[in-house]
């Protein structure tokens, strides 16, 4: 095991070159600048292709094309930059390209800013494009986990010939932290992918396309339900999460990524001074980790959603508890990182009112 | 082809039936494309790019891998195509709603990048599929469901010349403006097919052909009618011929 000292963008990106990337396309938008810039230099090492896109609009569809032809391709970009990408995602997915797409998240709406937020999560979650599609979606909650999950995100996405997002927020993207880019294997040649518009027709002996259109709704609806079918799928194989002192809790908090980071410390604290506090952190953004909702302990009586936008999470949480469990949200957004020490405030108001019933 | 052939099957495209109406020019276009592929040996390692608008469905007609873009960004498409595919041919085949309007960041940007791949683009000064709406390329006067009043300069501008507009970007090799309206412009815009797949093939970067097309229907005329109104209208303001040429430059330096 060898542990570098690296930016968070930067190991995204080395990550990327390990996971099997072929090509790179993007556009600059803050706070994601460090993948493209480090990406220039190493894939061109790497005899890989790297192109600066006009815009991301443009990126997006290189990414189409270059994975349609059966490269692995990657594209990164933040949350407005995200919002242009919506319409070639929804291609993507619709034509069932693979690609992985790394989003480092600033706050929003409309240009925002440019401090960490969560508050991409109904883009990322609900489609964001039009029609009926989802994203395989990862939130790692530090760069190690980051690390570990993009060199595998190629495969998923060859997979399931699906897009799949690593949404990260700025914070892991601009923080540094010793990773270990050994700790997973890199990823093993594949095969040709024989769907691909690849320009070998002639030696195939059949053309191939590649196509989101079909004009007859029976066969777009065939086309629906068979994406679905993958789409359950992922459900079914794909929830990932961590939970952390659920056995005896009396309040789970539910977070991801870096607000998960400082519910860990939150956590720890109230630990410390006794109180039964445990989390729940979703890996999977998209499936949405519904099995670690269930066989909490009898003990457990809220769930306290913390994340940096406005309950978007929260809606999710309300679809899975049920009406099982008293439900509560603390947010905070437009770039504001939340204190541990708000967390546990909230969390002993919570538990002082529940004492008190 | 020796002297006694008048007329050969079509070759580089599949046996499916055109769906284009009569009088348009796409048949010939497509024809054109298939041939030039076929001639010169690159059908079997071909790459299209399908856009939006009538020829959308071009990815069942050309026999070659096809992918199928969203509204202008065929040229982008391509460009993810030929950086990961760098020894075939690789086109795009698109209108001039999407590729003069919708699209001309990406035609222009590709061009810009000096990417080596070939567009085929098809004019007929209106939008097509859609109805027949005003396009950048519609003509002062011309009657359009968008434009009911006929097309007028103040409001919409004077209609865009992409040829013209493209040489002017540095990293563009090939441009040429055809017309398929008659037999001996037609061999002329095969010729320019062959020099832009060449264009492409020996690296030079970014061709382009531009037909003057027609719409009898969204035009409102009957189809000999809009070869005729095509080489009146719009030729003289669109005019024929070579805007630039990698072989002229090689010789200027």
């Amino acid at each position: 095991m060898s542990r570098v000292l690296m930016k968070g963008n930067e190991a995204m990106a080395l990550a990327a070159i390990k996971g099997g990337c072929d090509a790179f396309f993007g556009y600059p938008i803050t706070p994601q600048n460090e993948i493209p810039e480090y990406l220039s230099e190493h894939m061109a090492k790497e005899d890989r292709v790297f192109v600066q896109a006009e815009s991301e609009v443009a990126a997006i569809n290189m990414v189409y094309g270059a994975g349609g032809a059966g490269a692995r391709v990657l594209t990164s970009s933040s949350s407005p930059g995200i919002a242009l990408k919506q319409e070639g995602i929804s291609y993507l997915a619709g034509s069932e390209v693979p690609c992985v797409i790394i989003n480092v998240m600033r706050g929003g709406p409309g240009l925002g800013g440019i401090q960490p937020s969560q508050a991409d999560y109904n883009q990322i979650t609900r489609g964001g494009g039009n029609g009926d599609y989802h994203l395989l979606s990862y939130a790692p909650e530090n760069l190690q986990e980051a690390v570990d999950l993009i060199k595998q995100s190629f495969d998923k996405a060859d997979a399931y010939r699906n897009p799949v997002m690593i949404a990260v927020d700025g914070l892991l993207g601009q923080m540094m932290e010793p990773v270990d880019l050994e700790r997973t294997p890199d990823s093993k040649q594949r095969e040709r992918k024989e769907w691909a518009t690849d320009g070998d027709a002639g030696r195939r002996g059949k053309a191939n396309t590649i196509v989101s259109l079909h004009l007859d709704p029976n066969k777009l609806e065939e086309h629906n339900l068979a994406l679905k079918e993958k789409y359950d799928r992922m459900v079914e194989n794909e929830q990932r999460y961590e939970r952390l002192e659920t056995e005896d809790a009396e309040l789970v908090f539910i977070a991801y990524g870096s607000t998960a980071r400082i519910a860990r410390s939150a956590v720890e604290s109230l630990r410390e001074e006794g109180y039964k506090v445990g989390m729940i952190r979703p890996i999977t953004l998209w499936p949405f980790p519904e099995n670690a909702f269930k066989k909490l302990p009898d003990t457990v009586h809220t769930l306290l959603t913390l994340e940096m936008s406005l309950g978007q999470m929260h809606q999710d949480v309300k679809i899975v508890n049920q009406g099982r469990y008293h439900l509560d949200l603390y947010a905070r957004t437009g770039g504001v990182v939340p204190e541990p020490e708000e967390f546990i405030e909230k969390a002993k108001a919570i538990l002082k009112k529940e004492d008190a019933a | 082809m020796n002297s006694d052939t008048v007329y050969r099957p079509k070759q580089g495209l599949t046996d499916r039936e055109f769906h284009y109406c009569p009088g348009c020019t796409h048949g010939i276009i497509h024809k054109l494309v298939g041939e030039v592929l076929t001639e010169q040996g690159l059908i079997g390692e071909a790459i299209g790019v399908a856009s939006v608008g009538c020829s959308v469905l071009n990815y069942v007609y050309f026999d070659c891998d096809m992918q199928q873009a969203a509204h202008g960004r065929a040229p982008a498409v391509a460009t993810g195509i030929k950086r990961v595919r760098e020894n075939h041919a690789v086109f795009t085949y698109q209108g001039d709603g999407d590729l003069a309007s919708i699209g001309l960041a990406e035609a222009v940007h590709a061009a810009h990048r000096g990417e080596n791949i070939t567009v085929i683009f098809v004019n007929n000064a209106i939008y097509g599929m859609t109805g027949g709406q005003m396009a950048p390329t519609t003509l002062i006067g011309q009657k359009t469901t968008t434009s009911p009043f006929g097309r007028e300069k103040e409001g919409t501008g004077e209609p865009l010349r992409v040829s013209e507009l493209l040489a002017t970007v540095p990293g563009a090799a090939y441009l040429e403006r055809v017309s398929v309206h008659d037999p001996k412009h037609v061999r002329k815009a095969k010729k320019a097919l062959e020099k832009a797949f060449d264009t492409q093939m020996k690296g030079k970067g970014f061709s382009l052909v531009e037909f003057i097309s027609t719409c009898p229907v969204n035009w409102g005329i009957q189809p000999r009618e809009s070869l005729d109104w095509a080489v009146e209208n719009m030729i003289p303001y669109y005019p024929l011929g070579v805007f630039k040429d990698p072989e002229k430059e090689e010789e200027d330096d």
